[in-house]
């Protein structure tokens, strides 16, 4: 419980918590742009989720309450989509492939490596908000592999020992 | 109409059925663990599968329409194994032990693989996840045994319009439950108990209160006294083989003295005190209103329905002042048997065990609110539904058919025909008019058989209007007055009057019932409980009022020597501080 608080402290002091503020000022604009169409929930989820990086509680109950859907409805349909978070995404997404070519070169071991290094699990965002750490299935580069993502770039051929160098450019 | 082939067998249905209307029409049982009759088919469980000639592989019948020159078999081999294989599939995730379950012989799954002749498990893999939710103290969950039929999604959205169940994740890991594991006395969950009422297995029960109502009638320093609400006489015969709609009251009491109660009350007196209670605010309400031009809330809505009480609690908070603030027959019992009735007795109110007997799961949450002890002491103690009633005299070996009748004790046993209706949706509405019309106007309500025929019935929401002619001079103000009521039942329609009544539609008196069907379509009821049960039930209730001679709640002698020898008037201070309640936003 300590733990826990003491590293909700540290959320709290982070980069964007004062910004998080301000974007549930958009939050209603988000809404109100989609509220009139049938089948609202989805869309207004997807652009409120790239505007926190997440779906913070307060946003889904906000929407639950607009859209007057049940709120377990609304925890319903994100949690049914792997693509919605409930747990607030690091500046930088790693997203290590995992599909059939790169898994057979290493890329679990490349994962591990990442997870060591970062101390967080998949699924997971480091204490100071920097990274989360993903697994994905076939990016497409299979003659490449093993790959990771950070955001929109690609890493191809990746070992382990080269884990740091690759970190240290978005640190 | 399209016509259409079941076994061989020639069938004309509406356009728009599907392949299970069209098989009970044919006669044909087709399995399902899933379907709910007047709702949208989700097709969830897989186990009314059918073979249509043509089609490339089996069909869920429950959601599949209807076409002409349709040729459908019900029972084939390839139809008997993949049932069984969708059953077995069920049972091998299913994380219960029959023997020891609420549900053991009460349960859909098990009887169908009974049925389907499931001898063995043949696969053997990863049970679900067994977590109890008994946060609440009406409902307990076990997500162990849930087979994620989504039964109780329809009726907590679609006909409850609560929302605090929904399907949550996705394959294996799924749950049925409220938002993000949370419990549900942490969500707005009114613990009608609809869903446990629909549940196929043991995942939704009632809280059990079986083992303390032993506890206390084996307490030899425990004076013992139980009330039985009016639903029950018409419902608890289910529980041994009787027909749907067999009132066995007097079969019922001679159990109830035999279990061990020390008296055998019934909550049908107090829900005459209710129309004598609950009559006069109305009246009170409405001659504040074009008498004295004050502002007072109206409608009036009753109070009896604890599920209601719990809803408008947390959905339409600024309606709570409409609400009567009368306590509902269950709690009014409580307070007069701990005060009224033990000063008769000579015993302390901590002395006295008050059981309730209820359709309702609702009513366990209601008689542990913390309001609920005016007699010093919690009012209610405990609550059995019908069906642990049933379960009672099963364990104490009662051959209950074989029973002679018997009749309730006095004086908190005698009742009026108008307190037998307040079992069935339209009835409160009915037992109060009986009453009000006569206390305004001296004579008798001029209808046949007392009966207000448009708030009769199942229809959702029901209304009428009744105008009111030669007053007596006192209530000379409400003369020419129409008289528009309002009856709902099931949240959902409660819903609906609440929406046409802010958009302007004029009403005095809106009763509500949280079930469909009122109490006897109640959530602590036996299953299953369909349109049919519900109608039959209500027809033996109705039966039960027309075949007494008190058909009003006025007219009952120990309603008016309470008054006469401890109350004093409806609406005394006294029966303020005994008979009345408040109630709380619970609007986060």
């Amino acid at each position: 419980m300590g733990e826990k608080s003491a590293q909700q402290e540290k959320v709290c002091k982070c980069h964007d918590s004062i910004s998080e503020e301000q974007y549930y000022e958009q939050l209603d604009d988000i809404i109100d742009q989609h509220i009139e169409k049938e089948g609202a929930l989805i869309p207004i989820l997807q652009s409120v989720q790239n505007l926190f990086g997440y779906l913070p509680e307060a946003a889904l109950r906000k929407i639950s309450r607009r859209l007057n859907k049940p709120y377990s409805e609304v925890a319903g349909v994100v949690g049914f989509y792997s693509y919605f978070s409930t747990i607030p995404k690091g500046e930088n997404t790693i997203r290590v492939c995992l599909g059939t070519a790169c898994y057979v070169r290493g890329g679990k071991d490349v994962l591990k490596a990442l997870s060591d290094e970062l101390k967080i699990g998949v699924g997971e965002t480091t204490e100071d908000r920097k990274f989360s750490l993903e697994v994905g299935r076939c990016f497409g580069a299979c003659g490449l592999a093993p790959v990771i993502m950070i955001n929109d770039e690609v890493f191809q051929k990746v070992k382990p020992s080269r884990i740091n160098e690759i970190l240290s450019s978005y640190r | 109409m399209v016509s259409l082939y079941i076994n061989n067998t020639k069938v004309e249905v509406p356009e728009g059925s599907t392949i299970l209307n069209a098989a009970q029409k044919a006669g044909y049982n087709i399995p399902t663990l899933c379907h709910l009759e007047s709702q949208i088919p989700k097709g969830a469980c897989r186990v009314c599968m059918v073979e249509v000639e043509g089609a490339k592989s089996l069909v869920a019948s429950c959601a599949a329409p209807v076409a002409e020159g349709m040729k459908v078999i019900t029972n084939s081999k390839t139809v008997r194994e993949a049932r069984k294989f969708v059953v077995e599939l069920l049972i091998s995730e299913h994380c219960g032990d029959c023997k020891t379950c609420d549900r053991n012989n009460d349960c859909e799954l098990q009887a169908l693989a009974y049925s389907l002749g499931i001898k063995d498990t043949r696969f053997e893999g990863e049970c679900l996840e067994s977590i109890i939710d008994d946060s609440t103290p009406a409902l307990v969950r076990d997500s162990g045994k849930c087979i994620k039929c989504r039964r109780c999604v329809t009726v907590c959205n679609e006909i409850q319009s609560v929302g605090s169940l929904f399907a949550q994740g996705r394959g294996f890991d799924s749950t049925i439950g409220p938002a993000f594991e949370q419990n549900l006395a942490e969500v707005p969950c009114v613990q009608c108990g609809q869903c446990a009422a629909v549940c196929p297995v043991g995942a939704i029960t009632e809280k059990d209160h079986i083992a303390s109502v032993w506890e206390a009638l084996d307490d030899p320093d425990k004076f013992v006294v139980v009330q039985t609400a009016p639903a029950i006489r018409a419902a608890l015969g289910e529980c041994f083989g009787y027909e749907p709609g067999t009132l066995v009251t007097g079969k019922m009491v001679t159990a109830l003295r035999i279990l061990g109660f020390d008296r055998i009350f019934d909550t049908n007196f107090t829900a005459d005190l209710t129309i004598m209670e609950e009559g006069t605010e109305l009246l009170l309400r409405l001659k504040k209103a074009l008498v004295n031009k004050e502002k007072v809330a109206l409608p009036q809505f009753t109070s009896c329905s604890p599920g209601w009480i719990k809803y408008a609690e947390y959905f339409y908070p600024d309606y709570l002042d409409n609400i009567s603030t009368c306590k509902s027959p269950q709690q009014m019992f409580g307070s007069v048997a701990k005060t009224y009735y033990a000063e008769k007795i000579g015993r302390k109110p901590e002395d006295i065990v008050v059981v309730s007997v209820m359709p309702c799961t609702a009513k366990k949450f209601e008689a542990q609110r913390p309001e609920m002890n005016d007699s010093g002491v919690q009012d209610v103690d405990y609550v059995l539904t019908t069906r642990e009633l049933g379960r009672m005299i099963q364990q104490a070996g009662i051959d209950f058919r074989e029973l002679p009748d018997d009749k309730m004790d006095s004086p908190l046993g005698m009742s009026s025909g108008a307190a037998d209706i307040f079992a069935n949706t339209g009835g409160v509405m009915e037992a109060a008019v009986r009453t009000v019309y006569e206390i305004v106007t001296g004579k008798e309500l001029p209808l046949e058989k007392l009966h207000i025929v448009p708030i009769m019935g199942l229809e959702g929401v029901k209304k009428a209007s009744l105008k009111i002619t030669g007053t007596k001079p006192e209530w000379g103000f409400l003369e020419g007055v129409e008289l528009k009521v309002g009856v709902a039942h099931g949240l959902g329609n409660a819903k609906k009057i609440i929406e046409a009544m802010r958009a302007g539609e004029e009403f005095h008196f809106i009763e509500v019932m949280t079930c469909p069907g009122g109490c006897i379509g109640g959530g602590g009821q036996p299953r299953f409980t369909t349109d049919e049960v519900r109608k039959k039930r209500i027809e033996a209730i109705y039966a039960e009022d027309e075949g007494k001679q008190l058909r009003k709640s006025h007219d009952n002698p120990e309603i008016k020597q309470i008054y006469e020898e401890f109350l004093g008037e409806p609406l005394s201070h006294l029966s303020h501080k005994l008979l009345h309640t408040h109630y709380v936003s619970r609007m986060n």
